[in-house]
């Protein structure tokens, strides 16, 4: 199993939702973030006075996969996030030992 | 001054009436505007800081405050006598001008708590919340009060000797809390990270809404000056609408051109700076002048709000750009925009009426500041060393909402919301039920 991160614009969490939902990944999780890359932040003016904001907001998604659909989820993110412009985000994935279903207590692949 | 042959005229104290609570409303007003300007973990000690000057300046007021200001003149056009102290010799009859002179005090009371609500934005996020309460009645009873009588006192020197006007609180009101404001920041110091950290307002709404109530409250506060429901509290009401209309453009306009957007706090700022300029002026000069005055007023405190950054003084919200340089403003251009129609005699240099007029107002502009910055420099000095003006290092880190009231403004995150997650709270009244 792989645990799938995903680090991208707000406005496309629907859209990443959506293709997930297509690939048969029924569950997962966001979390509000921020943060930069290259795009760095912006500037805000009050009363004349220039600050500069580093941290962009973002969004983190979360899910874990079995081994042979993590590419192809992958691919999915990426697409259903790309807009080409800078600031897009980053997907990573790393493996996951195991998985426990709170609910039943089932184990691995089952529990997800 | 119980007149004996006076007579309460109806409509003036209808007006009257209403009009002070338009003023003391501007004082929760104000309130909001400074408290969307600060961040969230302070938020709630700005509005503390405003609203319980309602409180200490009413109980200064009555008890001395009033009398000290409005009494006769004991010398000098100094200062009032204290014949009138705890309110007394005066009951519902007792008539000032045609209103009762309960109700005259009344309205005089309002501006004095917004007066010095003012000076809190100067001082914001990191006063001793005690120490306010020990410098709001000491400043309201050592600069307030003295300055009040000079202006509109009976026999006070600078409307009665000097012969300069001031419609509805130039002088009293803005010059000294922008003054104080500057001499009380300066004894205080910096907020820690001023011009490191980014303090940004952290809510732009609350301090349109603030603009709107003070916008609102001022028509009681320069129409309700004219003391009575006539043509000349009409004028006050129409110029005082002019110049915040006009302060607001001027001050958009030159953030169009400098920062290339025109923002919600430049339009909030931009009035009340009109509005600020138009209150010493706006029984005073024509149409036209109000809307120079205001016009004015938004293009320079625009620039104003600036110097703090390269004087290196941390006028926090800006009590010195906004109020103090529109006070000095509005009460200068009365000496250029100053009409017979308006004055019933002093005309402005535009009008005929030579350098004199601007001389009076600048002679009353800068021993008002200078008094002011001085007399407020001390206290503050004084009650630094006696108790401690500044709240400590951990608390400013934290805020003073939790560390000095024990609250916080909002609820953030999924964390807390509704059912506390590290900490169980049983209400008091729930466990005095489960007790019994």
């Amino acid at each position: 199993m792989k645990l799938i991160t995903a680090i991208v614009k707000p406005y496309r969490l629907d859209a990443v939702k959506t293709a997930l939902q297509e690939l048969g990944v029924h569950g997962l999780t966001v979390t509000e973030a921020s943060g930069y890359g290259r795009q760095r932040g912006h500037t805000e003016v009050y009363r004349g006075a220039e600050y500069q904001v580093d941290l962009v907001p973002k969004v983190r998604i979360e899910v874990v996969v079995e081994d042979a659909i993590s590419e192809d989820v992958i691919d999915a993110i990426v697409s259903a996030a790309q807009t080409g412009k800078i600031g897009d985000g980053k997907v990573w994935a790393l493996p996951v030992e195991t998985v426990a279903r709170v609910r039943t207590g089932e184990r691995g692949p089952d529990a997800l | 001054m119980t007149l004996a042959a006076a007579h309460v005229n109806t409509g003036d104290t209808a007006w009257l009436l209403a009009a002070t609570a338009l003023v003391l409303l501007m004082t929760p007003g104000l309130a909001l505007f400074y408290g969307g300007m600060v961040r969230t973990k302070s938020v709630l000690n700005m509005l503390m800081m405003s609203f319980v000057s309602i409180a200490l300046v009413t109980v200064v007021w009555l008890a001395v405050g009033y009398s000290l200001a409005f009494g006769d003149d004991i010398g000098g056009g100094l200062i009032g006598g204290l014949e009138h102290a705890g309110m007394s010799g005066l009951g519902p009859d007792s008539v000032h001008g045609s209103v009762p002179t309960l109700l005259f005090a009344t309205f005089q009371l309002t501006f004095a708590i917004i007066t010095a609500a003012l000076i809190s934005g100067a001082v914001a996020d990191r006063t001793k919340f005690s120490a306010w309460l020990v410098f709001v009645p000491a400043w309201t009873l050592l600069v307030y009060v003295p300055v009040t009588h000079w202006v509109w006192g009976p026999g006070g020197w600078i409307l009665d000797k000097l012969g300069a006007l001031d419609f509805a609180g130039g002088l009293p009101v803005e010059i000294t809390s922008g003054a104080s404001g500057l001499a009380l920041c300066l004894v205080i110091g910096p907020r820690l990270g001023f011009k490191k950290d980014a303090m940004r307002p952290h809510n732009l709404p609350m301090v349109v809404l603030g603009a709107g109530l003070l916008w609102f409250g001022w028509f009681g506060f320069n129409a309700g000056s004219a003391l009575g429901a006539n043509g000349l509290a009409a004028a006050a009401f129409l110029n005082t609408l002019a110049a915040g209309c006009t302060g607001l453009l001027g001050w958009l306009f030159v953030e169009q051109r400098r920062d290339g957007h025109p923002t919600t706090l430049g339009a909030a700022s931009g009035a009340v700076a009109g509005l600020v300029a138009i209150t010493p002026s706006c029984g005073t000069v024509s149409l036209l002048g109000a809307l120079v005055v205001g016009l004015a007023a938004g293009v320079v405190c625009s620039y104003a709000v600036s110097w703090k950054f390269r004087l290196n003084f941390d006028d926090s919200l800006d009590v010195v750009g906004v109020h103090l340089v529109g006070g000095v403003i509005g009460t200068l251009l009365i000496g250029l925009f100053a009409e017979k129609a308006m004055t019933g005699g002093v005309e402005g240099l535009f009008y005929g009426g030579g350098l004199a007029p601007l001389g009076k107002q600048l002679l009353a502009v800068v021993v008002v500041a200078g008094y002011a910055f001085a007399v407020t420099y001390g206290l503050g000095k004084l009650i630094d060393r006696a108790m401690g003006l500044r709240a400590s290092e951990e608390q400013e880190h934290t805020g003073l909402d939790l560390t000095v009231h024990a609250e916080t403004a909002y609820d953030h995150g999924v964390l807390g919301h509704g059912a506390p997650v590290s900490a169980s709270v049983v209400p008091t009244a729930q466990k005095v039920k489960s007790q019994a």
